[in-house]
C-alpha cells in the first residue's frame, strides 16, 4: 500500500526523523494561512501517488503567502501528468504546503527488503534528487549498499559506514546515525516495504532533513497496523480495482480488449500471455481465487463488464479440489444473473472437466466452450475480430 | 525414488482441527499420505479425524516420530508455527498459508539458516506431492501420475495445468513442488534442483517461474553449471505491466528488474527449453524426452 508524501512525513516524524514543517491545505485561503504561519518562502506540493511531480508542474515555490494561495489554485484539481502517471495523469485532490529549505547538498537514502538475501538493505548515494534507477544504470559505484544482520538489526556502525561513504563530516555523521536509526525503526515497526528519502538534504546550517519521502507498506503486514490501513486513498486507485478488492478479488486493469477471469495468479498471468500470443491484448488481470465459487464468479463478471474496453471474455478455470462441474454451475448461474452482452469463451480443465463442458454446452447461455488453452485463446481472439 | 517425500514420510498437521486443516488432512490421507498427528494448542489429548492431537510440535514428534509438518494456520500465526517446527528439528516443513508479513519471513529465513536441519517449502504454496505415495499440500492428487518428470513452480493452479498436460502426454511425475509466490520463501529453485539432479527416478524437470525477483536467473546459472537432465521452463507474466503486483506478493517488476523477457533470456542462454506458450509445456517435455 502506498501513502502520500505528507502522510509519509508525518509517520517518519513520529519516529524522530527530521522533516520540514508543513500542513495539508484545504483551500487557497488555507494555503495562505499556512504560508503565513510558516513564515518566509514555502513550497506548494501536489499530493498524488506518483513520482516526478515537479516535472509535471505539481511542485511550486512561493515567495509569500499570496503566491502560495495562487499556486494552490493552479495545482488543486489539475490533472498532473508525470512519467509515472501514464498519459492520463492524476487529478490532484490534496495539496501540501511546506517550508522551503535552503539546500547545500542532496542525497539519496532508502531502506528496503532485499529478496535474494532476505535482509533489510540500506541504499544511499551522494547523487540525490534524481531517480536512483538512473544512478544505478549510469554510475552504480556511486551507490552504497549495506545489509543489516537480522540477528543484530541496526547499529551505529551501520549508520557510520553509510554516513562516511556519503562523504559527510563527522558532526553530520552523528546526526545521520540517529536519523537512519529512526528510519529503520519506522520500517520495522510499521511493516514497511520501502522507505525512500529522495532527496535527503543538508542545509547550510548543517542540518539533515527529509525533503521528500516515499513510504510503501507490506500489504500482508497491514493487519497489524489498522492506523496505517486507514491512510489508504482510494482516489489514487482505479475505481474497478477498488471495487474488486472489496469483493476479495485480485484485479488489475490493463489496456487490451479481452477480459479474462482465471483462478490463481500464475495461471491468470499465463492466460494473459496466451491471449497476447494469439494476437490480441488482455484487458485485465483477474484472479478469482482457488475456489471460484458462484459468488466470486458473479462479482468478477460484474467487474469485467463494467470495463467499457472489454469486447469478449475468456474464463479459464483449473478445477482441482473444487470440481469443474461445481464451477460450471457457478458460471451458468452468475452469467444469467449479470446478463452478459459480449462473447464468452469458457475453458474448464481438471477434475470432472468433461461433465462440466457438457453442462455448459447444454445450458441456455450463448457461450463457446474450449478444451485446451490454445483453443480458448484462439476462440476469444476471433470473437474480438481476429489477431491484430 | 523421488525427492523430499515418499511412502516413509510421517506427517503432522499444524492447524489440523481448523476447517481448512481438516478438509485437506482428509484429502492428504486419501492421496496415500501417512498423517500421524495434529497440533493445535489447547486441544492436546483429544483426537480429530481419528488422529491424536497435541499441544506442541515437540510433543507430537516425540510421540509419533513425525518427520514432516504441514502448516494450515492463519497468516498472522504462521511464522510462529514455522518457528515451532524448526525448533522441533523437523526435517521438512510445508507452509500453505498465504499472507505472512515479509518481515516475519526475514526472521524465518535466518532461523532456517541457523538451524541447518529444517527445509521449508512455501509459504503461500500448494505443497509437495510424490504421486501415489505422499502428498503434503492442497493440490488435486487425481491429476497426478507416478512417473519420471520433476515439476518445480512458483505458482499453484498453473502448476496443476502443467501437471495435467504431462499426465495427458502419458508422462507421470516423480515429485511436484510448489515453492510459493512470496518474495521470501524457504526453498528457492536452486535449493531443490540439486535434489532432482541426484534423484535416479527423475529424467527431466519442468520449471515454472514468474515475474519478480531473480530466482529464475539463479536457477539458470545453477542448471548451466551442474544439471545434466533436460529442463523445460515457462515464465508467466510476459504481458504484466511494471510496478504492479500480479496477485502473488512476489510477482512484481520493480525498477525495470524481474521481467519475463530477462528471465527467459537467462534460461535460454543456459540451454534450457523455454516455451513462450503455457499450452506447450507437456508437449515440449514429451519431445525433449523423445516420447
Amino acid at each position: 500500500m502506498n501513502v502520500h508524501e505528507y502522510q509519509a512525513k508525518e509517520i517518519l516524524a513520529r519516529f524522530g526523523v527530521a522533516v520540514p514543517e508543513g500542513q495539508l491545505a484545504e483551500s487557497a485561503e488555507d494555503a495562505r494561512r499556512i504560508a503565513e504561519s510558516l513564515g518566509g518562502r514555502v513550497v506548494v506540493k501536489a499530493q498524488v501517488h506518483a513520482g516526478g511531480r515537479g516535472k509535471g508542474g505539481g511542485i511550486k515555490l512561493a515567495a509569500d503567502p499570496d503566491e502560495a494561495a495562487r499556486h494552490f489554485e493552479e495545482i488543486f484539481g489539475m490533472t498532473l501528468v508525470t512519467p509515472q502517471t501514464g498519459a492520463k495523469g492524476r487529478v490532484v485532490r490534496r495539496v501540501y504546503v511546506t517550508r522551503a529549505v535552503e539546500i547545500e547538498h542532496e542525497y539519496y537514502l532508502s531502506v528496503l527488503v532485499d529478496r535474494a538475501s532476505a535482509r533489510l538493505l540500506v541504499m544511499a548515494s551522494a547523487e540525490g534528487g534524481v531517480e536512483i534507477e538512473k544512478v544505478a544504470a549510469e554510475a552504480p559505484e556511486k551507490i552504497v549498499k549495506v545489509a543489516l544482520d537480522p540477528t543484530v538489526g541496526y547499529t551505529a556502525a551501520v549508520g557510520r559506514r553509510v554516513g562516511y561513504a556519503l562523504g559527510l563530516e563527522p558532526e553530520l555523521v552523528r546526526q545521520f546515525v540517529r536519523m537512519l536509526g529512526s528510519i529503520v525503526r519506522c520500517f520495522v515497526e510499521t511493516d514497511a516495504s520501502l522507505v525512500e528519502i529522495n532527496p535527503l538534504v543538508r542545509t547550510p546550517e548543517g542540518v539533515l532533513l527529509a525533503l521528500d519521502a516515499k513510504l510503501n507498506f507490506d500489504d500482508s503486514g497491514l493487519v497489524r497496523h489498522p492506523e496505517i490501513r486507514e491512510l489508504r486513498d482510494t482516489d489514487e486507485e482505479d475505481p474497478l480495482e477498488v471495487e474488486a478488492s472489496r469483493s476479495g478479488l485480485n484485479y488489475i486493469k490493463l489496456d487490451g480488449d479481452v477480459g479474462c477471469m482465471v483462478n490463481g495468479a500464475g495461471l491468470a498471468m499465463a492466460t494473459m500471455d496466451i491471449i497476447d500470443l494469439a494476437g490480441s491484448r488482455p484487458a485485465n488481470f483477474l484472479d478469482v481465487g482457488g475456489g471460484a465459487s458462484k459468488e466470486s464468479v458473479a462479482a468478477a463478471f460484474r467487474i469485467l463488464l463494467a470495463d467499457p474496453d472489454v469486447r469478449a471474455v475468456l474464463v479459464n478455470i483449473f478445477g482441482g479440489i473444487v470440481r469443474c462441474d461445481r464451477v460450471a454451475e457457478g458460471i451458468i448461474a452468475a452469467a444469467e444473473e449479470v446478463s452478459l452482452d459480449v462473447p464468452l469463451v469458457v475453458r474448464l480443465q481438471g477434475t470432472n472437466a468433461a461433465e462440466a463442458r457438457r453442462m455448459l454446452v447444454e445450458s441456455a447461455l450463448e457461450l463457446d466452450v474450449a478444451d485446451g488453452l490454445d483453443e480458448a485463446a484462439r476462440k476469444v481472439v476471433a470473437a474480438v475480430g481476429g489477431a491484430r | 525414488m523421488s525427492i523430499l517425500v515418499d511412502a516413509g514420510t510421517k506427517v503432522l498437521v499444524q492447524g489440523m482441527t481448523g476447517s481448512e486443516g481438516s478438509f485437506h488432512t482428509r484429502q492428504m490421507i486419501e492421496a496415500g499420505t501417512r498423517v500421524v498427528a495434529g497440533v493445535t494448542p489447547g486441544k492436546g489429548g483429544t483426537t480429530h479425524l481419528d488422529l491424536p492431537v497435541f499441544n506442541t510440535v515437540a510433543e507430537a514428534v516425540a510421540a509419533t516420530g513425525a518427520n514432516a509438518s504441514a502448516i494450515f494456520v492463519p497468516p498472522a500465526f504462521a511464522a510462529d508455527a514455522i518457528y515451532e517446527a524448526i525448533d522441533a528439528a523437523l526435517p521438512l516443513v510445508v507452509c500453505i498459508s498465504e499472507g505472512i508479513p515479509v518481515l516475519d519471513m526475514v526472521g524465518i529465513h535466518h532461523a532456517l539458516a541457523r538451524s541447518g536441519r529444517t527445509r521449508l517449502i512455501g509459504p503461500n504454496c500448494p505443497g509437495v506431492i510424490t504421486p501415489g505415495r505422499c502428498k503434503i499440500g492442497i493440490m488435486p492428487a487425481a491429476i497426478h501420475e507416478p512417473g519420471t518428470v520433476g515439476v518445480i513452480s512458483r505458482s499453484g493452479t498453473l502448476t496443476y495445468e502443467a501437471v495435467d498436460q504431462l499426465t495427458r502426454q502419458g508422462l507421470g511425475q516423480s515429485t511436484c513442488i510448489g515453492i510459493g509466490g512470496d518474495p521470501i520463501i524457504g526453498s528457492p529453485f536452486t535449493s531443490l534442483l540439486p535434489l532432482f539432479e541426484a534423484d535416479p527416478q527423475t529424467e527431466a524437470v519442468v520449471l515454472i517461474g514468474e515475474i519478480g525477483g531473480d530466482a529464475e536467473e539463479q536457477a539458470a546459472e545453477w542448471i548451466r553449471e551442474h544439471m545434466s537432465k533436460p529442463v523445460v521452463a515457462f515464465i508467466a507474466g510476459a504481458t504484466a505491466p511494471p510496478g504492479r503486483r500480479m496477485g502473488h506478493a512476489g510477482a512484481i517488476i520493480s525498477g525495470g528488474k524481474g521481467t519475463a523477457k530477462e528471465k527467459k533470456a537467462a534460461l535460454r542462454a543456459a540451454g534450457i527449453h523455454v516455451v513462450d506458450s503455457p499450452a506447450e509445456i507437456g508437449a515440449t517435455v514429451a519431445k525433449v524426452l523423445g516420447r
